[in-house]
C-alpha cells in the first residue's frame, strides 16, 4: 500500500511539514519535526530507488486522473538519484543546522528558517518527480523564492544585495522557461512531458518550437549558472548563511541541471536539440570557458567561501560539458558528477561553516593553522577537497575519469589535456587552503579554537566518508548514470 | 499584419519595456516594477493563447458550442500568484537593503560594498567571534 | 598462505604498525614496534618468493569502481625485487633512525615513524600494483606521506624545500602521468600490467613516442631533467629519510614505475620496433652526464649525494629505454645495487653529522682516522656506485653496457663510461680527504680531547651491514639474473612473432 504511494509521500512529507514548522514557536521542536520529515524522505527516496532499480519507470497519477489530463508524477532512475541527492544531503545539512544557527539568529526565528528550508526542499523534490512541464515552472519558482529568502538571512548586509540580484536574475530565468513552456503548449496543446516528447518531433521545423528551445536554454542556463550567466552565484554563495550555502551548493544548481537534461533529452529530444539546433556548439565553448575562468578566479580568492563558490562555477562547467559532449561517457560523467559534486561541495561548505562557527571568518588569514586547532574538521575538509581535485579513490575521480574518457572517445586530445590542466588548477586552490591550514602559524587570537560540537562534526564526516565510499562503490552513482545515459541517448537512434 | 497579431505586438512591447527597466534602472524598486511588467507580458501571452475566436467563457450552457480554452487561464492564475510572491519578497528585501545601506540606488550600494570588501581584507575579524 | 593474502599483508602490516606507533608514549616500546613491524614485513615479502618462482600470478582485486578499472595487486619478479630491497633496508633504516633521531634529539618522533610506516606501505603498493591506476594511487600516497617527513624540521628552509618537492611531484604526476594513463585506457580499454604489453597494435609509433615520453616525465620521482629539482630540495629532510626514501623507496619507486611501464604496458619488443624510447633515452643520457657534473660542484655532502642519485636513476631509465633483455636486467639490477650503495653513503653522511655536526665536504679533512668504520663503509659504497668489482654495482653497469652494445648505441656507451669517470671524481676525493688530509689546526684540540668519535653504535652497525651488502650483491649477482629471467620468458611468447 505504502510502496505504491511513495512518489506522493516523498513530496508531501516536506511540503506539509513546512507550514507546520512555521507555526511552531519553539525552534528546537521545529528542528525535531524537520529532522523527522527529512529523514523519512531520505528513506522514501531510497525505497523509490530500489523500486526503479535496473531501469523501470514509475508513473503515479495525482488524484487518480490519468495523464495527459491529470498531473503525472514520474520516477525513473535519474530522478530517484536526484531525489536521494536532495533528501540525503539536505538531511545532513539540517542535522548540523540547529547547532550552527545558534550563533547566528535568535531562537524564535529558527522555526521560520526551518520552514523555508523545508519548503525549498519540497519544491526541489517536486521539480524532480513531476511529469508536467508547468509544474516544473511552479516548483522552480517556489524553490527559488525560498532560496532568495534563505540567502537574505545572511549576517552580512551584502547578503541582501546578493539575494536581490539573484531574485532578479532568477525570475527572468524562470519567466523565460515559462515562455518556452507556453510556446510548446501553443503548438502541441499539452503540458505532460511524456506527451510533449511524442508530439514535438513532428513540429521540429516550427519556428515557435525553435524559439521555445532558445528561451528554455537561456532560462535554464541562468539557473544552472552556465558561464557567462553565473554572475549571481559567487555572491549568493558567499553571503548566504554558512550552513545554507552547503544546501544551496548541493541542490539548487544540480536540480536545474536535472531539468536541463530532462528537457533537452526527453522533451525536446536529442535529435532536435543537437542535430538541428546544434546546442553542443553553444555549450561546449561556454562550459570550457566556465571551467577555466572559474578555476582561475578561484585560485586568486583569499576568502575560502568565495573560492569554493568560484570552484562551483568551474565544476558546473564540467557537468554541462559532459552533457554537451553527447556520448555515453560524457553523460555518465555529467550525472555522476552532479551527485558527487553535490556531496563534496555540500561537505566542504559544511566543514567551512564549522570553521566559521569557531573562527568567525572564512578568510584564509583567519584559517591559518586551523589544522592544528580543529584537526578533525580540517581532516574532513582535506578529504572532501581531494575529492574535488579528483584524487583516485574519491568520488571526484570517478566523474572526472568518465569526462576525460568522453573527450578521448571523441578523439579530442586537447580537450582532455585541458581537463587535466583544470584539475591541476583545482589542486592549486585546494593546496592553498591546505597550506594555510597546516603550515601557517596559528594567529594569537585563535589559539583557543577547538573542534566543533559532535552535532556538526558528524554530518561533516558523513560527507567525507561518503566521498570515499562513492569513490570505490559506484553502483549507485556511475552505474545508474551509465544506464540513464544509454537510455537518454538511445531515444535518438 | 499588425491587426491579426495585435496581442503578440503588445506582448513584445511590454516584455522589452520590462526587461529594459530591469537592466537600465538603478533603483531597486523600479527594477521590481520592471520585472512585474516583464512578467505581465508573459501572462498576457498565455491568456491570449486561450482565446478561441467567437468562444465564450467555458461554462456549459445551452446555445454555446465554442468555448475559450480555460487551461492557460488557470495556469496563469498560478503564475500570477508566483509573481505576487516574488514581488512581495523583492520589496521586502529592498526594504531591508534600505535599512542596511540607507539607499536603494544600486551604484551607491556597489560603492558601499567595495568599502566593506576593503575592510574585510584589511582587518582581521576578531570581533565577529563574540557575536 | 596464498599470494593474494601475503600481498595484502604487505600493505596492512606497515599501516597497522604505523597506527600502533601513534598510541605509544614510551619511546622504547615505540622503537620496538617499529623494528618488529619492519622485520615481519620483510619476512612476509620473502614469503612471496616461492609463489613467484613457481610462476603463480594470482591477482588480488580490492575494488572495481569502473568496469575494466580495478584496484588490484599482482606480484611479478620486478616488483618483488623492489619490495625486497625496500622492506629489507627498512629494518636497517629503523635501527639507524632510532640512533639518529635520539642522537640529534629530534622532535615529533612519533609522527616521523608513523609517516615512515605509511611511506613503506605505499612503496609496497607500488611494487605489487596490478595495473596503472593502482600504481598511480600508491604513487600519490607515497608523495603525500613523505611530505611531512621532508618538512620535518618545520623551519622556513624545510617548508620551501617541501613546496618544491610537492609542487614538482604533484604537477608531473597529475599533468603527465595521469593523462598518459587515461590515454592508454582510452586506447586499450585496460590499464592492467600484462606481459608483452597492452599497447601493441593499439597505438601508432607517433602516439607511442608521445605516450612513453609523457609516462617518463610524468614519473617525476624518476628525476629526469628538467624535473629533478625536487630531489635536492628534499635533502632538507633528516638523514634517515634521505637514506631510505630519497635513495631507495621514493626514487626507486619512480624508476621502477618507468621500468614496469616499459615492460608491461608497452612491451620491450614494441618499444624496440617503434623507437618510442628515443626521446627519453637521450634525455636520460643527458641527465646522467649533467647530474654528475653538477655533483662535482657541490660542497654540501648531501647535495652531492642527491645529484649523484639523479644521475644514477637515469641509468635505470636508460636501461629501460634500450628495450632489450640486457638493458632491462641491468636496469632492474641497478635499482637494487644503487639502493644498497647509496643508502650506505647516506648512512655515512648521517653518521658524520651526528658525530661532528659537519655537513660540508671541505670540513671532513682527517676525520677518517677518528671514524674509521664510517669512512671505510663510505669507500665501499662509493666503489659500488662507480661500478667497479668486487662490488654489486659492477653487475648493473656491466649489463647496461651490454645492453647499449646490443642496441648499437655507441655514443651512449661513451657517455656511460664518461659518467663512471665523473663518479670517481666526485665520490673518491671525499674518502681521500678523510684519510689522507691532515687535521685542521682549529679542530685538533677537540680531536685530542676525544669529543669527536664514531657515531652511536645504532648508526654504525647498519652502515657496516649495507657496506657488506654491496659486496654480497656482487657475489649473488648471478642469482638476481636468474630470478629476473621469467620477465622475458613470459614476455616473449606473448609478443607477436617477428
Amino acid at each position: 500500500m505504502i510502496s505504491t504511494q511513495l512518489p506522493a509521500i516523498v513530496l508531501l512529507l516536506t511540503l506539509l511539514s513546512a507550514p507546520i514548522c512555521s507555526m511552531i514557536r519553539n525552534g528546537d521542536h521545529a528542528w525535531k519535526l524537520a529532522m523527522f520529515a527529512v529523514w523519512l524522505s531520505v528513506a522514501a527516496a531510497f525505497a523509490l530507488m530500489s523500486q526503479v532499480w535496473g531501469g523501470t519507470t514509475l508513473s503515479y497519477h495525482m488524484g487518480g486522473w490519468p495523464p495527459p489530463w491529470g498531473i503525472e508524477v514520474r520516477v525513473d532512475e535519474l530522478s530517484a538519484l536526484v531525489l536521494i541527492l536532495i533528501t540525503l544531503f539536505g538531511a545532513l545539512v539540517i542535522s548540523a543546522l540547529r547547532e550552527s544557527l545558534r550563533t547566528v539568529m535568535r531562537s524564535h526565528r529558527h522555526s521560520l528558517y526551518y520552514a523555508t528550508f523545508l519548503l525549498c526542499m519540497a519544491a526541489l523534490i517536486g521539480i524532480t518527480i513531476t511529469g508536467d512541464a508547468f509544474n516544473v515552472f511552479v516548483f522552480l519558482e517556489i524553490s527559488s523564492l525560498s532560496t532568495y529568502a534563505l540567502i537574505a538571512r545572511g549576517r552580512d548586509r551584502r547578503a541582501l544585495v546578493a539575494a536581490f540580484r539573484y531574485l532578479i536574475m532568477g525570475t527572468i530565468g524562470a519567466t523565460f522557461i515559462l515562455i518556452a513552456i507556453g510556446f510548446m503548449y501553443m503548438v502541441t496543446g499539452t503540458l505532460n512531458m511524456a506527451d510533449l516528447a511524442q508530439r514535438l518531433p513532428e513540429h521540429a521545423d516550427n519556428k515557435v518550437i525553435q524559439a521555445s528551445f532558445a528561451f528554455f536554454t537561456v532560462g535554464i542556463a541562468l539557473k544552472v549558472a552556465v558561464f557567462p550567466l553565473h554572475y549571481w552565484l559567487p555572491n549568493a554563495y558567499t553571503y548566504a548563511p554558512k550552513a545554507t550555502t552547503a544546501f544551496l551548493a548541493a541542490t539548487a544548481t544540480k536540480v536545474a541541471l536535472y531539468v536541463m537534461i530532462r528537457f533537452i533529452f526527453d522533451v525536446y529530444g536529442v535529435e532536435f536539440s543537437f542535430s538541428q539546433m546544434r546546442l553542443d556548439m553553444l555549450l561546449i565553448p561556454l562550459s570550457i570557458a566556465g571551467i577555466l575562468l572559474g578555476s582561475m578566479t578561484a585560485i586568486f580568492q583569499s576568502d575560502v567561501k568565495r573560492l569554493l563558490a568560484w570552484s562551483s562555477v568551474a565544476q558546473l562547467g564540467y557537468m554541462v560539458l559532459g552533457v554537451a559532449l553527447l556520448n555515453t561517457s560524457g553523460l555518465t560523467s555529467a550525472v555522476t558528477h552532479m551527485f558527487n559534486h553535490a556531496m563534496m561541495k555540500a561537505g566542504l561548505f559544511l566543514a567551512l561553516a564549522a570553521m566559521i562557527y569557531r573562527v568567525g571568518s572564512s578568510n584564509l588569514r583567519d584559517l591559518a593553522g586551523i589544522g592544528r586547532t580543529m584537526p578533525l574538521t580540517t581532516a574532513a575538509f582535506v578529504i572532501l577537497g581531494a575529492g574535488l581535485v579528483g584524487v583516485p579513490l574519491t568520488a571526484g575521480f570517478i566523474s572526472k575519469w568518465y569526462l576525460v574518457s568522453a573527450a578521448l572517445d571523441k578523439g579530442w586530445l586537447p580537450l582532455a589535456a585541458l581537463l587535466i590542466i583544470s584539475s591541476l588548477m583545482a589542486l592549486a586552490y585546494i593546496a592553498k587552503i591546505v597550506d594555510a591550514a597546516y603550515f601557517q602559524p596559528v594567529p594569537d587570537q585563535h589559539q583557543n579554537v577547538r573542534d566543533v560540537p559532535v552535532s556538526i562534526l558528524t554530518p561533516v564526516w558523513v560527507f567525507a566518508l561518503l566521498t570515499i565510499y562513492f569513490g570505490i562503490d559506484t553502483r549507485m552513482t556511475a552505474g545508474v548514470a551509465e544506464r540513464v545515459a544509454q537510455a537518454l541517448l538511445s531515444v535518438a537512434s | 499584419m499588425i491587426e491579426g497579431l495585435f496581442n503578440y505586438w503588445v506582448v513584445i512591447i511590454l516584455m522589452m519595456a520590462g526587461l529594459y527597466v530591469v537592466m537600465a534602472s538603478r533603483h531597486l524598486v523600479k527594477k521590481i516594477i520592471g520585472l512585474n511588467i516583464f512578467q505581465t507580458a508573459v501572462f498576457i501571452l498565455f491568456i491570449s493563447l486561450g482565446k478561441v475566436s467567437g468562444g465564450t467563457a467555458p461554462i456549459i450552457a445551452d446555445g454555446f458550442a465554442v468555448y475559450s480554452n480555460p487551461l492557460p487561464h488557470v495556469l496563469i492564475l498560478t503564475a500570477i500568484v508566483v509573481g505576487v510572491a516574488t514581488t512581495a519578497l523583492g520589496l521586502a528585501i529592498a526594504v531591508r537593503v534600505y535599512e542596511a545601506y540607507d539607499t536603494v540606488d544600486e551604484e551607491d550600494i556597489a560603492a558601499l560594498d567595495a568599502e566593506d570588501q576593503q575592510r574585510d581584507n584589511a582587518v582581521s575579524t576578531v570581533t565577529d567571534t563574540t557575536s | 598462505m596464498t599470494m593474494p593474502t601475503l600481498m595484502l599483508l604487505t600493505l596492512i602490516i606497515p599501516l597497522v604498525g604505523g597506527v600502533l606507533l601513534t598510541f605509544q608514549t614510551n619511546a622504547n616500546t615505540r622503537d620496538i614496534i617499529s623494528l618488529v613491524t619492519a622485520s615481519v614485513l620483510f619476512l612476509v615479502v620473502l614469503g612471496i618468493y616461492p609463489g613467484v618462482l613457481s610462476g603463480q600470478s594470482e591477482a588480488l582485486i580490492l575494488a572495481e569502481p569502473i568496469t575494466g578499472l580495478a584496484f588490484s595487486l599482482q606480484a611479478e619478479p620486478l616488483g618483488l625485487l623492489f619490495a625486497t630491497v625496500a622492506s629489507g633496508l627498512w629494518i636497517l633504516t629503523t635501527i639507524y633512525g632510532i640512533g639518529y633521531m635520539r642522537g640529534n634529539n629530534e622532535t615529533n618522533q612519533t609522527r616521523f615513524f608513523f609517516c615512515f610506516a605509511i611511506s613503506i606501505a605505499a612503496a609496497m603498493g607500488i611494487a605489487f600494483a596490478g595495473n596503472l591506476i593502482t600504481l598511480f594511487v600508491f604513487y600519490e600516497m607515497l608523495t603525500l606521506a613523505t611530505y611531512p617527513l621532508v618538512t620535518h624540521k618545520g623551519n622556513e628552509d624545510a617548508r620551501r624545500g617541501g613546496r618544491v618537492y610537492l609542487g614538482i611531484l604533484m604537477f608531473t604526476s597529475i599533468g603527465f602521468l595521469l593523462f598518459a594513463i587515461l590515454w592508454t585506457y582510452s586506447l586499450t580499454g585496460t590499464t592492467d600490467f600484462t606481459p608483452g604489453g597492452i599497447l601493441q597494435g593499439n597505438a601508432s609509433p607517433t602516439i607511442a613516442l608521445i605516450l612513453l615520453t609523457l609516462f617518463a616525465f610524468g614519473t617525476g620521482k624518476a628525476a629526469l631533467m628538467p624535473f629533478h629539482r625536487w630531489l635536492p630540495a628534499a635533502m632538507v629532510a633528516p638523514t634517515p629519510v634521505s637514506a631510505l626514501l630519497h635513495a631507495v623507496a621514493v626514487v626507486k619507486a619512480g624508476v621502477f614505475t618507468v621500468l614496469k611501464i616499459t615492460v608491461y604496458v608497452f612491451g620491450i619488443d614494441f618499444i624496440a620496433d617503434t623507437g618510442a624510447g628515443t626521446i627519453v633515452l637521450w634525455v636520460a643520457a643527458f641527465t646522467l652526464t649533467a647530474a654528475s657534473i653538477v655533483a662535482l660542484t657541490k660542497d654540501n655532502l648531501k647535495a652531492r649525494l642527491a645529484y649523484s642519485t639523479v644521475g644514477q636513476l637515469s641509468y635505470v631509465v636508460v636501461g629501460a629505454m634500450l628495450a632489450n633483455a640486457a638493458g632491462i636486467i641491468g636496469a632492474a639490477m641497478q635499482i637494487a645495487m644503487h639502493a644498497m650503495g647509496k643508502i650506505t653513503l647516506f648512512f655515512c653522511a648521517g653518521a658524520i653529522y651526528v658525530a661532528t655536526h659537519k655537513t660540508n665536504i671541505s670540513q671532513l679533512d682527517g676525520l677518517g682516522h677518528k671514524m674509521p668504520f664510517t669512512f671505510a663503509a663510505f669507500f665501499i659504497g662509493s666503489v659500488s656506485i662507480i661500478g667497479l668489482p668486487p662490488m654489486g654495482g659492477a653487475w648493473s653497469k656491466w649489463f647496461l653496457l651490454m645492453g647499449s652494445a646490443d642496441a648499437q648505441q655507441w655514443i651512449l656507451i661513451g657517455l656511460l663510461l664518461l659518467s663512471s669517470l665523473l663518479n670517481i671524481a666526485y665520490l673518491l676525493p671525499i674518502v681521500g680527504r678523510g684519510f689522507f688530509r691532515p687535521l685542521p689546526a682549529q679542530d685538533a684540540a677537540q680531536y685530542t680531547a676525544g669529543t669527536i668519535q664514531e657515531a652511536p653504535i645504532n648508526c654504525v652497525v647498519p652502515l657496516c651491514l649495507t657496506a657488506a651488502g654491496c659486496v654480497a650483491l656482487f657475489l649473488f649477482g648471478d642469482a638476481i639474473y636468474e630470478f629476473l629471467q621469467p620477465v622475458f620468458t613470459v614476455a616473449e611468447p606473448a609478443g607477436p612473432a617477428q
